[in-house]
């Protein structure tokens, strides 16, 4: 089956010329995620998929069906699925079963795209290395002995291996573009309020998006295009008008001026990375962007900014899982002392240290010193990335500082695995619309390369990013395991 | 700003409902130590007259009609309880009540 069709558009003209069906399709998907050695699935939605796929087949015979009609994708298993166990990536949502869908789920199931299963991830997608889930970690097909990134590394891993065309990832600091960069795969974080987040699980919901994992840029493109526009049952939404945002992909960078930020080659980025990056500047140069050094100074600061901010808001979301409603409960001496255990034994470490950490920034007396002080360092950061913005129409940096690193590497040193978003987490902190794109290997493991555009700019984006695809073959190198 | 020792992380994980062990207790105050250094940095910049970002959006009060609708039935909304007492969601006893009060007044 290697050369089975894997991008969205491919499937969608194969279902059209009637070389395979929707059903066959889905059972091949199926197939391989039950076969799956890399601990990528939680769950297969094996039922609910095939009655899926059976439905996009009578719609494609019928001859009005959606591009993503029939196409196999992956859900990250934080966003609800109605009548689906829907985990987070841990044990406190033990046995919990959502009476309603995510927003983006029944978007996709409007276009009879066809929900293959729900995928591992780090808990409540705390995490860059997909360790932190309650399930066991996740291996990069790559190489096994490494982490495929974090914290959407199921979705990513499950595009990766070529078990579905597309997943669904959220992306609260780098979440779906550093699995994309690290598993070699393109991954897209949208303008904050260009996706609905209901019936998502709130990690940080001042940073928080829902997005695609795809094999091309075009198929980012076209699952954006399903899940973006308002939704009137999440107020962050922005009633925008959504572009036609497969229009530009073939327009080029001819006379586009890119900002490189100088901020973003720092020490400590592994040499591999750095060349890998600079030269796929250099291809965007040979097709006619002008190549702009700009300067982000604050940049430095958009980690303490983040592990103030993320941690506080997600110590407020997860006051809900109290083993009252729904999920685990271990029953205490009284109703204080159930919360206490329930929560002591339902979540896990990383989401233990968030907690103490937000729940300590936001106390009386150090509310001032650091909520409050981060929340204006981010409008600093926020308008350098406006004021840079007036003079270039995207910037280009890595994704992530590093390859893919071996799992157990940095799990008894949080700092060193926060370091991991450095170049991610500053688009989170502005609210940017941002992609990762494979563009080569170092030591023979995926470099990303990170897009960033203006508010509501994703077209520019996926633009940029397209020039750059059509310009290379990266985006065509696939997982050659090594051996163990 | 401030250290962060086991006597802090104990009172901070109280407030947050969440029961640790001593284990937890001091790696969390030495792993938290290490982060709150790094955070720490932003006490460097001057950010005296700079507003706190509130939103990252140009939107605020987002309106819409009051409209009834449909909504999650009893039984869906209480799916997911571990206990339930009919259609309300069963929690342990909070307030104790002593039969001399519940006759008196």
């Amino acid at each position: 089956m290697a050369d089975a069709p894997r991008s969205i558009p491919e499937i969608a003209a194969a279902l059209r010329r009637r070389e395979t069906t929707a059903v066959e399709l889905s059972r091949v998907a199926i197939e391989r995620a039950k076969a799956d050695a890399h601990n990528a699935w939680l769950l297969v939605a094996e039922a609910r998929a095939l009655a899926q796929a059976r439905l996009a087949d009578e719609r494609i015979a019928a001859g009005d069906a959606p591009l993503l009609c029939g196409v196999p994708w992956a859900c990250k298993d934080i966003i609800g699925t109605k009548d689906v166990e829907t985990t987070a990536g841990s044990r406190i949502l033990d046995g919990y079963i959502p009476p309603y869908s995510a927003t983006v789920v029944e978007r996709l199931d409007a276009q009879g795209a066809v929900m293959i299963g729900k995928t591992n991830l780090d808990e409540f997608a705390m995490g860059s290395s997909n360790e932190n889930s309650a399930f066991g970690p996740v291996k990069n097909p790559w190489d096994p002995k490494r982490v495929p990134g974090g914290s959407s590394g199921g979705s990513a891993v499950a595009v990766a291996a070529g078990q579905v065309a597309f997943g669904l990832g959220t992306d609260t600091g780098g979440s779906i573009r550093q699995p994309a960069a690290l598993t070699g795969v393109v991954g897209m974080k949208p303008t904050y309020g260009r996706v609905s987040r209901y019936g998502v699980v709130a990690f940080a919901s001042s940073l928080d998006q829902v997005g695609p994992f795809a094999t091309t840029v075009e198929g980012a493109a076209i699952v954006c295009q399903a899940l973006f526009g308002a939704d009137p049952y999440d107020a962050t939404t922005m009633p925008l008008a959504v572009d036609d945002l497969r229009a530009g992909l073939g327009a080029g960078v001819k006379g586009m001026r890119l900002g490189v930020p100088k901020e973003y080659f720092v020490e400590g980025m592994e040499p591999g990375v750095e060349k890998a990056v600079r030269d796929a500047i250099r291809v965007l140069e040979r097709q006619g962007a002008v190549i702009v050094e700009v300067s982000l100074p604050s940049t430095d600061h958009a980690l303490g900014v983040y592990y103030i901010v993320q941690p506080a808001e997600a110590s407020a979301n997860l006051a809900r899982y109290d083993g009252v409603r729904f999920g685990l409960r271990v029953e205490g001496k009284d109703l204080e002392d159930t919360y206490r255990k329930t929560r002591g034994a339902g979540f896990g470490p990383e989401v233990k240290r968030r907690m103490i950490l937000g729940t300590y920034a936001l106390s009386s007396g150090y509310y001032d010193a650091y909520y409050k002080k981060a929340q204006k360092v981010r409008t600093v950061i926020k308008s350098e990335f406006d004021r840079v913005f007036e003079k270039v129409d995207a910037l280009v940096t890595p994704t992530s500082p590093t390859v893919a690193f071996a799992i157990g590497a940095k799990t008894d040193d949080p700092l060193a695995m926060y370091l991991n978003d450095i170049f991610t987490l500053p688009v989170n902190i502005a609210g940017l619309p941002g992609i990762s794109i494979p563009c080569g290997l170092s030591e023979g493991l995926p470099v990303g390369l990170q897009v960033i555009a203006g508010y509501f700019q994703e077209a520019t984006m996926f633009r940029v990013a397209a020039a750059y695809e059509g310009a290379t073959q990266h985006h065509r190198a696939r997982p050659m395991p090594r051996a163990a | 700003m401030s250290t962060i020792d086991p006597a802090v992380v104990r009172r901070v994980a109280d407030l947050a409902r969440i029961a640790l062990s001593e284990d937890e207790v001091a790696r969390f105050t030495k792993q938290l130590t290490v982060v709150l250094d790094a955070v720490g940095k932003l006490a460097e910049i001057d950010t005296e007259a700079i507003p706190p970002t509130a939103s990252v959006l140009p939107i605020q009060n987002v309106l819409r009609d009051d409209v009834v609708r449909p909504s999650l039935t009893v039984d869906q909304a209480l799916r997911g309880a571990p206990t339930r007492d009919g259609d309300l969601f069963r929690v342990q006893t909070v307030i104790e009540e002593r039969p001399a009060e519940r006759t008196g007044g």
